[in-house]
């Protein structure tokens, strides 16, 4: 019993150990090239800011990863268990996928998440490796056949999601609360005011001062709040998606 | 009510909290695992639905050899046969189970291998997006099983452990099957173009 216990052991020990999947990495790209030298600075930035985009209308994180070689993986197991252990997509949603390329290995893959397989279906995404990557690849042209096939994995996967609603949530959530102190701020303003102005008489009364003092009051609080915006637009981060196997590959 | 009645019930009192969390922690890797089982059966399901298709366009398209069809309707309608309950995940039944879709496994990797010899079968669209649809189940599959034998580990761990095992026997949560690396599982249809 007790040495059964120690084979399980083993076992979980050495299933962590065998996994040399690339860390996630920080900050957190949509292009990942852990080989090098396959596509210029620019090409690579392109690319980033066309997921980027993507990603910031639609919440899907389509992200390409570059690796010498999956040995001793199968190239599918291999982006599963990355896409997995990044945690690629949105969790709940799992609309992440992974375009894994082992230019070591020649071969390619594209891995779905479980939310990304009803608009990426394994055809479509056997398709665009048949007919898009592969042609490409054949001749050295990396960057057309990435920039084409993100296209494709873009324009089959439009529709299905859309930008997560809890940040336009937020944000309308941070401006009704600026306004709501505004209000209040300006009541009280104007009670103190009549106050004091009842006070001290007619003459000096807090017409001006009310004003001005809303005045700074809006100055400060708009600038707060576009900092904040722009911190928040700055970055962004593998949500915890999880994969399932779906997906095609094919070498070139 | 002197010392020793006390610590008696003390020590009861300790081993029952002990075996209630126990009893909680089993009963979570349990359901995890049966989880894991419901897709796992999805997967092959999704596989045996896919093949009436399969066979229908392999017929239609060319006059295929009747043998490699047979062998491939017949695989599947023992491997749809072996059905194991969530509850009943012996060691024994898993290996029932899985000897059954790895024969249908073998099959249908025998019938995509005679396909090579009919050309216009792999110009057929029809044909290869069924071709994509069957790999990308095999993944599936191949995920799904990996998932359930982790949760089996798992969940095995604690089952045959000591002292938990004591409140496993107890409560009867029995060993659980793994699902075996075979030859004729390395042999899943592998599609070459």
């Amino acid at each position: 019993m007790l040495n059964r216990f120690f084979i399980f052991l083993f076992l979980i020990q050495s299933f962590v150990f065998a996994q040399d999947i690339p860390q996630k990495p920080n900050p957190p790209r949509f292009v990942n090239d852990l080989v090098g030298g396959l596509l210029s600075q620019g090409e690579i930035n392109q690319l980033e800011q066309k997921l980027k985009a993507y990603y910031d209308s639609t919440s899907t994180q389509v992200v390409i990863v570059i690796v010498k070689s999956v040995q001793p993986y199968d190239i599918s197991e291999y982006a599963v268990k990355l896409g997995r252990e990044w945690g690629v997509g949105q969790k709940g949603k799992n609309n992440g996928v992974v375009f894994l390329w082992a230019p070591g290995d020649r071969k390619i893959f594209i891995a779905t998440g479980y939310g990304a397989e009803g608009g990426l279906t394994d055809a479509y995404s056997k398709r665009i490796i048949e007919q898009v990557v592969k042609p490409n690849f054949k001749q050295l042209r990396y960057y057309q056949g990435l920039d084409e096939a993100t296209n494709s994995i873009i324009k089959y996967l439009s529709g299905e999601f859309d930008a997560d609603p809890a940040e336009e949530g937020d944000l309308g959530d941070v401006i009704f609360a600026i306004i709501f102190f505004i209000i209040i701020g300006l009541i009280i303003l104007y009670v103190i005011g009549k106050m004091s102005g009842g006070s001290k008489g007619g003459g000096n009364r807090g017409g001006g001062f009310v004003p001005y003092t809303t005045y700074t009051g809006w100055g400060s609080s708009s600038g707060g709040w576009s900092s904040g915006g722009g911190s928040s637009g700055g970055g962004f981060d593998f949500g915890g998606g999880s994969f399932g196997g779906g997906g095609a590959g094919g070498d070139y | 009510m002197n010392k020793s009645t006390l610590i008696i019930v003390g020590i009861l009192l300790i081993f029952g909290m002990y075996g209630c969390s126990s009893y909680n922690g089993l009963v979570g890797k349990d359901q995890d695992v049966k989880g894991k089982w419901a897709n796992v059966q999805t997967q092959y399901q999704r596989r045996s639905d896919l093949i009436p298709n399969l066979v229908n366009t392999v017929k239609g398209a060319a006059d295929f050899e009747k043998s490699t069809l047979t062998a491939v309707i017949q695989a599947r309608a023992s491997a749809t046969a072996v059905n194991i309950k969530a509850d009943d995940l012996t060691p024994a039944n898993i290996q029932k189970f899985q000897a059954a879709q790895d024969q249908l496994s073998g099959a249908l990797s025998r019938l995509l291998v005679s396909v090579e010899k009919y050309p216009d079968l792999k110009a057929n669209q029809n044909f290869l997006e069924l071709q994509s649809q069957l790999e990308g189940t095999e993944n599936r599959i191949a995920v799904a099983r990996n998932d359930f034998n982790t949760s089996v580990q798992t969940y095995n761990s604690s089952a045959l452990a000591f002292p938990t095992v004591i409140f496993a026997k107890i409560f009867g949560f029995a060993e659980k099957g793994f699902f075996q690396a075979s030859d004729s599982a390395q042999a899943a249809p592998s599609v070459k173009f």
